[in-house]
This record gives C-alpha cells, structure tokens and sequence, in this order.
C-alpha cells in the first residue's frame, strides 16, 4: 500500500488514519430480488485492476474520501 | 522418517496432452494434493495439474505452517482434524520428511470474556474430537516458561486453550511429497502453464484455453488462491470472495527451545518457532482488499509491539525477514468447497489464512467428489450454496487473529 492518501480536505496523511470501506455494486444483469439480495450481501466485485473505493477518514475529518485504486499495485489513480 | 533418509525429489515432467479425465487449475497444496488423493485413493491418473508459476509457489509456500484442529463449530472441527489425522501419517505414505512436529498450541485468554470463549471452545473442541483442554495460568507456565503472564502489566493471562495436537510441518516439503507421489502415479504437472479461458460447450465446462494451448477434460477444478474471482468469472460464477494481502515475518536465531505455538485473540499474533530456531510471527490481514504482495513496516512495527507484551524474550532478537501472500476471504472465515452449479467446474477456495492445515483432508474430499460425484458428508456443509440457502459458517475460531 502506498503509504499515504491525500485527504481533499486535511491534506497528505497516513494510511492508519483512514478505514477501507467498499462501494458495493450489484452487476445490472441480475434482475431477480432474492439473487439481488444475496449478491448485495455476500458477492464481491474483488476487481484485480482500478476499482473505486471509499475510505473513511477516522482520525482526521471524519469523512469519505473516494479513490480510484489499482488493487494490483495499489497506486492511487484518482482522488475524488 | 528423518533427515538420513532423505533422497532427491524425483518429478517427471510430460509434454501436454491434449484431453485428460480431470484438470486441476492451482498447483499449491490444495492443487497438488486432490491429484495425489484422485491418484494413491481412487487410481484415476489421467490428471492434469496446473500451475502459472511453479508448484507450490503462491500462498503454500508463504504461510506460517500451523495445523490445527481447535476451531469454533462442529462442522470445521471434525473436517479439520481429519487433516490433523491426515497429515501424521503422510510422512510414512509418501515416505518423504515434511518434518512435521507436533508441538501444541496455547491460545491466550486475557479477559473474562475471552475465558468463556476459550472454556467455549474446548468443549466444542472435545465433543467433535479434538482434544483441547482448558489450561490454568500455572500450567501455561510450565508448558511455556518464556511467557509473562503478567502481559507486560496490561494483558494479563487469565488462561488459555492447549490443543495438544498442534503441529507444524514444512511448506515446501508438503507440496513436493505431494507432488512426486500424485507425479510417480502418472499424474502431469504442467508448471509456466497458465490458464487464459475457460473452455464452455453450452453451460458446461469442456476444458481450458491455456499458454500451451487448450486441453479438455471431464472435470475442470479450480485450486487457485487469491485471484479466483478472475477464474470463477470465466464460468460466470460470481463469489463471495475479497482478496487480502497477509504478511508474516521471522527473525534471527533464539537460541532456546520454543515448544508450542503461542496465539492470542486479543492481541492479534501468533508466535511459533520454525526448525532453524528463527522465532516466526504473523498477525492479522491488511485491511485493504488488494492483489499486491508489498509488505510492510506497518505490520512489523504493530505485531512486534504486540508480541513483546507477552513473550518479553523477542525484544532481543532482531528481523531477517517479511513476506506477503494474497488471500481469498471468505465473508464467514470458512472454506468454499464442491460443486459451483456450473456442470463440469469444481471450486476449492476461501482458504483465506487457514489453508495450509487443511491440505491433507481438503485434496482427500475433493478427490472424493470427484470420483464419486457425490459430495462427501465432510465437506457438504461447505458448499457455495450456503449464502443462497442462509447457511453461512460462521466461524471464530476460523483465524488466529481476527
């Protein structure tokens, strides 16, 4: 993990400030509520490439910051 | 078995045919040993195993070789040590030194709450045959003399779990045992092979589109760790899977003897050590899904700090080195074993940081399947329909550490 993420709100800090959380996102194909359900409760994206992802910034301004991460490398694409 | 018997691992290895009767995609521990299972159990040799790399390359030679049995439901106790089982004779049956060595494992306990867990799970343990006994903090003394049962005056230890049938064995030697007696049975090891596409005919899997070109088979299985989802994907399976790096480290040489393999729960650590007298430590999982294998200061600085709080002896030593393995996260911490719903396509996976121990007994009931076709009581509770159907393992004792 590179070790910093540029909060758009405190600037540059370290990673052990922040808390992962994941965007998740149930593909447009499944169309059935039982399997929506189920895919929205147990079945992960796990994207080997750029996938966008939320952190929380717990010790800082406690709020979400949205990257653009490359699971493969980890480097951070994009910061929204 | 010992070290005066040692003879060179013999591996033929075979130009690739075109069609086999089963292709097993991963040759890691799980991999390695389904083919030795598929081979020395049901005679069915015409088997492919195959691997991107090399054998035993990926999470098998990178995890920190505990076997144990002492988890936290009844379904993954009795599977669990049937691979404890499993793994005390493999020596004599492969006649290769995995060095196994039965050490035992004391698992702390440093509040009331974590005393009636782990008072929990040693009677958990004890109705479904593994033998666990809840243990006193004078008995944790003279089982572990190095111990402070002070926990450096802030975790102190109020007790613990001793599974006796704790053990360690080699990671390496396990695969190549695994790999020369499935190999001297007639089963293909194909390494630098790796898997580009599933081969589908209607729904069905017919084989796989690989860098050597494509093969066919009756059964295709998957054994791979960490990047199954690309592989499921090809099947059009989605799974319940994320990937987490997990680091571990050892360091130089303790001169004393270190007997059992220290954990604990609250502190998120276990300590073991290794045959070469390095003390080895691993804690949790990073908490970010990630497929990179960069380790850390992070972790190093975080466990080490943990790990001196109760064994104060590790100050002294110093880091040689730090690894990192990916690992496929199941959402309950059990495995994800048997028929996937897509005809011709099994899955072995959500090994997540407990797969080494599950070796033996894992290849042995997916060899069963594979044989029979029908999935063995064993591993039944483990199927991917468990989501669907509301049946999810919850497991604590699943993972040392989280």
């Amino acid at each position: 993990m590179s070790l910093q993420i540029t909060c758009p709100h405190c600037g540059r800090r370290p990673i052990e400030e922040y808390v992962y959380g994941e965007v998740p996102m149930v593909p447009e194909e499944i169309t059935d509520p039982d399997e929506w359900d189920i895919d929205r409760a147990f079945m992960m994206h796990n994207t080997e490439g750029v996938q966008r992802e939320a952190w929380f910034h717990l010790y800082g301004c406690r709020r979400w910051v949205y990257l653009h991460r490359d699971t493969a490398t980890n480097q951070i694409e994009k910061i929204e | 078995m010992n070290e005066f018997q040692e003879k060179k691992v013999k591996l033929k290895w075979y130009e690739p045919k075109k069609t086999y009767d089963v292709i097993i995609i991963g040759g890691g521990g799980h991999g390695l040993s389904t083919a030795y299972y598929l081979a020395s159990r049901h005679n069915i040799t015409n088997v492919a195993v195959l691997e991107r790399k090399y054998i035993g390359g990926g999470n098998s030679g990178r995890n920190t070789t505990v076997i144990r049995a002492n988890y936290g439901i009844p379904e993954a106790v009795r599977f669990y040590q049937q691979s404890v089982d499993l793994y005390k004779t493999l020596e004599d049956e492969t006649e290769r030194w995995i060095m196994h060595k039965q050490k035992g494992i004391l698992w702390m306990a440093h509040s009331e709450a974590a005393v009636r867990q782990e008072t929990a799970r040693a009677k958990v343990n004890r109705a479904f045959g593994a033998k666990t006994d809840f243990v006193t903090p004078k008995e944790i003394k003279e089982i572990c003399p190095q111990i402070d049962l002070s926990g450096g005056g802030v975790w102190p230890v109020m007790g613990a779990t001793y599974h006796h049938e704790g053990a360690t064995a080699r990671h390496d030697r396990v695969n190549w045992a695994l790999a020369e007696g499935a190999n001297k049975r007639g089963v293909h090891i194909h390494q630098r092979t790796a898997v580009i596409d599933l081969i589908k005919k209607g729904d069905r899997v017919v084989g796989v589109q690989t860098t050597s070109g494509p093969m066919y088979a009756n059964v295709v299985m998957s054994a791979v760790g960490g990047h199954v989802t690309g592989l499921a994907k090809m099947a059009g399976l989605r799974l319940p899977i994320r990937t987490h790096p997990l680091q571990a480290y050892v360091t130089n040489h303790y001169e004393l003897k270190f007997n059992p393999i220290v954990a604990s729960t609250s502190l998120l650590f276990y300590v073991s050590q290794t045959a070469r007298g390095e003390m080895l430590l691993g804690a949790e999982i990073d908490r970010q899904p990630s497929y990179s294998y960069r380790s850390g200061h992070h972790l190093i600085q975080n466990c080490s700090f943990r790990a001196i709080t109760l064994l104060p002896f590790l100050r002294k030593l110093r880091i040689l080195r730090q690894w990192t393995g990916v690992c496929d996260m199941s959402p309950d911490y059990s495995p994800i074993m048997g028929k996937t719903g897509v005809d011709g396509f099994l899955i072995t996976t959500g090994w997540g940081t407990w797969g080494f121990k599950a070796i033996p007994a894992g290849g042995k009931n997916m060899a069963e399947l594979i044989a029979t076709c029908k999935t063995p009581d064993m591993i039944a509770p483990f199927s991917i329909d468990r989501f669907a159907n509301d049946r999810t393992k919850a497991d604590r004792g699943s993972a040392g550490t989280h």
